[in-house]
């Protein structure tokens, strides 16, 4: 109960980062919260119901944030490279 | 109150801490660092609801590597703040409504699903960690063969995307 509790507190400071803050890393920062409020719920109840299946997707999970990680930050880094800022109310035409 | 609550309650108060740190800190680089506080509590938790593995991997991928790869990032643009600029005025107000309301449906409609009444605290007796990782590494390579497979392939495409993404192309001035 108190697990699922603080994974919805968590993800919810996660999605209020993602809506009041303009620097592109720091939203980024906050949906790796989002996951690891996401992933903290699936443990709580893996151990609440003995399952094995909640571990294993956290596993997944973690392992996909890794590759998202990657290419979310060469892309950040692409973009500082045309537009010489991170703030995401500059990224506002689809033409470089 | 058993030993186990008070050390949940303890390090549910570090995480939310270091969470809401690193919402309003304006150095990007000190943001950085309260997720990582907040990854190794997050892990802890792991730890206490019998998951050691799962720890594990969360101190080396995320508080390890995905970290340092943040940190780097931030360091190497020199984008540690931003300069300040107009912001709507009804915005930040309206964010955290919205962000309150999305925790009380969250952990409403969570809670209401979970049948059992007892807490979700403390695995019934001493959990034989040994035994845990060989369950774990049973059901990863029978049952869940493909997708890890499928995880491999993800993660090369990963690195060959990000290598892309960032290579200058020939001739071109950067």
């Amino acid at each position: 109960m108190y697990y699922i509790a603080l994974s919805a507190i968590l993800f919810a400071i996660g999605a209020l980062g993602v809506l009041i803050r303009r620097n592109a890393l720091i939203i980024f920062m906050s949906v790796e919260l989002m996951l690891n409020a996401a992933n903290l719920a699936f443990v709580a109840f893996a151990n609440t119901y003995q399952q094995m299946n909640g571990q294993i997707i956290v596993f997944f999970v973690i392992a996909v944030a890794a590759a998202e990680v990657a290419v979310g930050l060469a892309l950040i880094v692409a973009i500082f490279k045309t537009k010489q800022s991170i703030d995401v109310d500059t990224m506002s035409s689809l033409k470089g | 109150m058993s030993v186990d609550l008070i050390l949940f309650l303890v390090l549910a108060l570090v995480a939310v801490a270091a969470a809401i740190g690193m919402l309003v800190s304006q150095n990007a680089v000190y943001s950085a660092l309260f997720l990582v506080i907040n990854f190794a509590t997050v892990a802890v938790f792991y730890l206490l609801l019998g998951a050691p593995f799962i720890a594990m991997a969360q101190i080396t991928v995320y508080a390890g590597a995905i970290m340092v790869l943040f940190l780097f990032v931030i360091m190497l643009l020199g984008a540690e703040k931003l300069a300040p600029g107009k912001v709507l005025p009804y915005q930040r107000p309206l964010a955290i409504g919205l962000a309150v309301v999305l925790a009380g449906e969250a952990a409403y409609l969570l809670l209401s699903r979970v049948q059992s009444t007892t807490t979700i605290l403390a695995p019934t007796g001493a959990t034989n960690t040994v035994e845990e990782m060989r369950k774990l590494g049973m059901a990863l390579f029978s049952d869940y063969l493909l997708p890890f497979e499928v995880t491999s392939i993800l993660l090369l495409v990963a690195m060959v995307g990000a290598i892309v993404l960032t290579k200058r192309e020939k001739g071109e001035q950067g």
